[in-house]
């Protein structure tokens, strides 16, 4: 979706009318599309973390040829906007699949699969970054304990290392999860009814674009803030202690 | 794919240019380039402002970079858009539009670089230079701020290609930088959109990837000299 | 020239200060000891506005230090510090770090900064690493240079926070000598250091604190020879038998 140039030029009307966002069609249409934006949120941090684990354990094997897979993938992703990658997952991609798969995704809201692969791909490039350098800041002496017990290197890992690496890399995860929540609003780019694409939709509905994207940021904002605090309390609760 | 980009490597290059305005890689540069320069004393003001001794400066300043980095860059854009001609009376065309979103948007993450930069000069220099009898504002300038800059080279190049991303947001409000071309490229072609948008990918990837290992052996370059340093 | 008048000072609810009374004359050389956490560091700090004062009152050549009114800039640059962490200024040249202050805030033009600068690094014996960096120099160089730095506003009074204690031992000594020469010429000086051979050949006055209180002042011959304060005796033997039976 692609704004035409020049939509309007409207003067900026004296009345802000609150009521088009606490009753009515143009609510229901901002609600519903909150609830979308939520919805990406959600599905996308759920894929997004634990393969945001695994690529970062990847690449911290000492087999080579999985460490430079595991950066190549990385690097590729990371260095691409996300907009792109949305272009090419709803465009690019169906041609590529089999015929099968493609008919089950078209079957279903393939705007939305397309945006959920994409963000999911986005994020947890970055959040493998962050899963590395917490473990990378635990000593390494602590693995050589638990393998001095007799722990193989996974075991090492799961009960020794990443317990500890998890209380370092909660502030950075909680960090790119209010990037991913910011990110959703890319989702407009390819048709997904998400809040910026509601919002645009309210706004060329009923020219009040004051009222639409008010109602737009000040829920991004919200639920930012609300993250920002939750990473806030995190700290304070659970400070790094120093080893 | 290699006649994909032998037919249309131009276009993808520059756009409608010059039968019409610059377009494709080279106004995502431009872009990239300018929102970057126009950030900058901005986001010097804004990160000083950050640290300021005075709250009354201080916390509406802290608000202000709090409520930008809050907002997702698109929202921005879409209140430049519907805004900007109210605002300033003319009708602003996309490219002015996305620059003002791309400034403001900047600013406030370089705001934090310089922030966290400032933090990282040793409290003993602001303390040096305040014995010596210089004023808060003369001891950021003539020591605290030389030296931030040039700890921050490697973030401002990561700043850099994160605003080379940014600029496909353009896209949206049809401005016709690279992504939009490789859209209007896959309308023509039809047929073939895998291996357009992977061209597009590897366009970005090429150059963001690049200025992200420049950043990087900036920074190695840089501890290395400190390392020297120390050891003298 | 400096009177401190029961000075006080809290971090939070700890009492690094208690009710401290001194005074300074001018020419004179008063050298600060005690254990760590005595709270020297805090009192040369105070004395500079560094760190601030809950009560008292410290009187600095006619100036109240602590009033809210007094224009700290001009009062700071009338006194030199030098601190422990030498904080030269990475970006400038040695001359640079010495002429930026005296252009800037004396007025002076650059080539009377420059000659000034020069005639300091030379009597601080630094006058070949002019246009070195601060990187490149050694830490007893980096901190004759930074008392040449602050020499370069022309102070009437020097304050010294632990000058040599960041310094390898080989280095101290160049260091001690410059703070030498400066008392012998007859500059006002007050240091923090544990430099006992310092203490005893150049101070005219040592006091020892402990636990924020000045418990003993004497001159160096009865400070060392005679001790009174039972602390400062332990003090002394500590520094003197440093392995002594501990056990």
């Amino acid at each position: 979706m692609a704004l035409p140039y020049n939509t309007f030029c409207m003067p900026m009307t004296p009345l802000f009318n609150l009521d088009l966002l606490l009753t009515g069609t143009y609510h229901d249409w901002l609600v519903a599309g909150l609830i979308t934006s939520l919805s990406l949120t959600g599905i996308s941090l759920a894929l997004a973390l634990p393969l945001a684990i695994i690529i970062a354990v990847i690449r911290l094997s000492p087999v080579k040829a999985l460490q430079w897979s595991g950066f190549a993938f990385v690097e590729a992703i990371r260095n691409v906007p996300l907009l792109a990658h949305m272009l090419f997952w709803y465009f690019g991609a169906p041609e590529i699949l089999p015929a099968a798969a493609r008919e089950w995704i078209y079957a279903r809201n393939v705007e939305a699969c397309s945006a959920i692969i994409a963000l999911t791909l986005y994020t947890a490039a970055y959040m493998s970054e962050d899963v590395r350098s917490g473990i990378r800041s635990i000593p390494r002496q602590q693995l050589e304990a638990a393998r001095a017990l007799g722990f193989g290197f996974v075991a090492s890992l799961r009960r020794v290392v990443l317990p500890q690496a998890l209380r370092v890399t909660i502030p950075p995860l909680i960090s790119q999860t209010l990037n991913l929540w910011k990110d959703t609003s890319i989702a407009t780019v390819i048709g997904v009814t998400e809040l910026m694409y509601q919002a645009a939709k309210v706004e060329s509905a009923s020219f009040r674009s004051f009222e639409a994207f008010a109602f737009a940021s000040a829920a991004y904002l919200g639920i930012s803030l609300l993250i920002a605090g939750a990473a806030g309390w995190y700290q304070a609760r659970f400070p790094v202690r120093a080893t | 794919m290699i006649d994909l980009i032998d037919t249309y490597w131009l276009y993808f290059l520059v756009g409608q240019y010059p039968h019409g305005p610059l377009g494709g890689l080279a106004l995502t540069l431009i872009l990239a380039i300018l929102g970057l320069l126009f950030a900058f004393p901005l986001g010097l003001l804004l990160g000083m402002a950050r640290v300021s001794p005075w709250p009354c400066v201080r916390w509406p300043v802290s608000a202000l970079i709090h409520v930008v980095r809050g907002t997702p860059l698109l929202m921005v854009v879409f209140w430049a858009y519907f805004f900007l001609p109210g605002l300033t009376g003319q009708n602003t065309d996309q490219f002015w539009t996305m620059l003002t979103a791309l400034v403001i948007f900047d600013a406030a993450y370089l705001a934090e670089i310089i922030r966290a930069g400032i933090h990282g000069v040793a409290r003993g220099q602001t303390e040096s230079a305040r014995s010596l009898g210089f004023s808060y504002l003369d001891a950021m300038r003539l020591v605290i701020l030389p030296q931030v800059v040039r700890n921050m080279l490697p973030s401002l190049v990561n700043q850099f290609v994160s605003t080379i991303k940014a600029t496909s947001l353009g896209y949206i409000i049809g401005l016709t930088e690279v992504s939009f071309i490789a859209t209007q490229i896959n309308t023509q072609v039809l047929t073939r959109p895998a291996e357009v948008y992977l061209l597009l990918g590897l366009t970005y990837f090429i150059l963001c990837f690049g200025l992200s290992r420049f950043a990087f052996w900036l920074e190695r370059h840089h501890q290395q000299r400190t390392m020297a340093k120390a050891h003298a | 020239m400096i009177q401190i008048e029961k000075i006080n000072k809290w971090y939070g609810s700890y009492h690094a200060l208690v009710d401290v009374t001194e005074n300074v004359a001018k020419g004179e050389v008063v050298v600060v000891c005690g254990p760590s956490g005595s709270g020297k560091s805090t009192l040369i700090r105070t004395l500079n506005r560094l760190e601030p004062i809950q009560s008292g009152r410290i009187v600095i050549d006619g100036v109240d230090a602590h009033a809210p009114r007094v224009r700290i800039n001009t009062f700071r640059s009338h006194i030199g510090f030098v601190f422990q962490q030498f904080n030269l200024f990475p970006h400038l040249s040695v001359l640079e770090n010495c002429t930026l202050a005296p252009t800037r805030l004396r007025g002076l033009k650059p080539s009377e900064a420059r000659d000034e600068a020069l005639a300091l690094l030379d009597r601080v014996g630094l006058a070949a690493k002019a246009r070195a960096y601060p990187g490149e120099l050694s830490g007893g160089q980096q901190q004759r240079v930074a008392i040449a730095r602050a020499l370069a506003m022309r102070p009437p009074l020097m304050l010294f926070d632990e000058p040599t204690s960041a310094l390898d031992p080989e280095m101290v000594g160049e260091v001690l000598l410059v703070m030498r020469d400066l008392a012998r010429d007859g500059m006002t000086m007050v240091c923090v250091t544990h430099e006992m051979g310092f203490a005893r050949d150049v101070a005219d006055r040592v006091l020892f604190m402990d636990e924020g209180k000045v418990l003993e002042r004497a001159e160096p011959s009865e400070f060392f020879a005679r001790p009174e304060h039972p602390r400062l005796r332990q003090f002394l033997s500590d520094i003197r038998t440093p392995f002594s039976q501990a056990a």
